[in-house]
């Protein structure tokens, strides 16, 4: 276990960097198109943690989804709109409120921190369980076949609930983006206000 | 066991990646910004649960990512969706002008 290579070390921290350099990005610049970028670079950084971890599957999907779908949705948001613009970070409604954010995150990472390190081995493998890793298999994609027999037979209600959400979110965003004609609005409003009365 | 980082090690890196999400959140008025935000916590989440899925041999861990990765996708969609609705009425707004909205 404690066995880790001079590579996996380097791989460990060049990622960690990617990631937490990405997310300081993400809240350091000025503009949201470089916030986007940023967010980019943190998702990778997070899939080569997967990778690392043998979870090749979610890596893949965190790759596609994220960093691919999600950022290009920002990205044409931010198009959209036309609020591809640099803000005034300076100003600051409340005036505690970076101060006190700035404690509450260093005391979120110290009782993390301290936990984690206080924990430590307490948390023992169970052995018995799934492979994980999946190293014992000589066909290299037993991590996905884990994953989906994982997911089709103790999570399948949850799964087709997934499918519904989705629908509920394309359908509620279609609703609340969609612009109404004018006079259909009227209409609308006029016979709610007689309804009303 | 292939993975030889010690799972501790993910769990810290995690930590600060949630703290820094967190902080964003909190300080930033651009509501596109603050979604970007969230989804750092999210992620942070995730790398967390792939790392106790790793300590613990136990694949249960991955199907919370993906199911995450699900949830995370139809919130981003509502919330561009209300975003969109919001700034095209009110050009500019920031995460203050929602006080417009008290009675």
């Amino acid at each position: 276990m404690s066995d880790a290579t001079f590579l996996e070390y380097v791989v460990f921290f060049a990622a960690s960097i990617m990631m937490l350099g990405g997310a300081v990005g993400v809240i350091g610049f000025k503009n949201p198109v470089h916030s986007a970028l940023g967010l980019v670079l943190t998702l990778f950084g997070v899939a080569v943690h997967f990778v690392a971890q043998e979870a090749h599957f979610l890596a893949a999907v965190q790759v596609i989804v994220y960093a691919g779908a999600i950022v290009v949705l920002f990205l044409f948001v931010i198009m959209l709109l036309g609020v591809d613009k640099a803000v005034d970070l300076s100003i600051e409604p409340i005036k505690v409120q970076r101060p006190l954010a700035a404690i509450m995150m260093l005391g979120l990472v110290g009782l993390i921190s301290a936990a984690v390190l206080k924990a430590g081995d307490a948390v023992l493998a169970r052995g018995d369980g799934i492979d994980v890793a999946g190293a014992a298999s000589p066909d290299g994609d037993s991590n996905i076949r884990q994953l989906a027999q994982n997911l089709y037979n103790d999570h399948v209600l949850a799964f087709e609930l997934t499918s519904v959400l989705l629908i509920v979110a394309v359908a509620g965003t279609v609703l609340l983006t969609r612009k109404w004609p004018k006079d259909a609005y009227d209409a609308a409003e006029a016979k709610e206000e007689v309804s009303a009365t | 066991m292939i993975a030889a980082i010690e799972p501790s090690w993910y769990l810290l890196v995690a930590s600060l990646l949630f703290a820094i999400g967190a902080f964003g959140l909190l300080v930033r008025r651009n509501p596109l910004v603050m979604f970007m935000c969230i989804e750092l916590m999210l992620n942070a989440a995730n790398l967390s649960f792939v790392a106790f899925a790793t300590k613990l041999d136990d694949i249960n861990g991955q199907t919370a990512v993906f199911f995450v990765m699900v949830v995370a996708a139809a919130e981003v969609v509502v919330g561009l969706g209300i975003l969109v609705s919001i700034l095209r009425r009110r050009p500019g707004a920031t995460a203050d002008d929602l006080v417009a909205l008290k009675g």
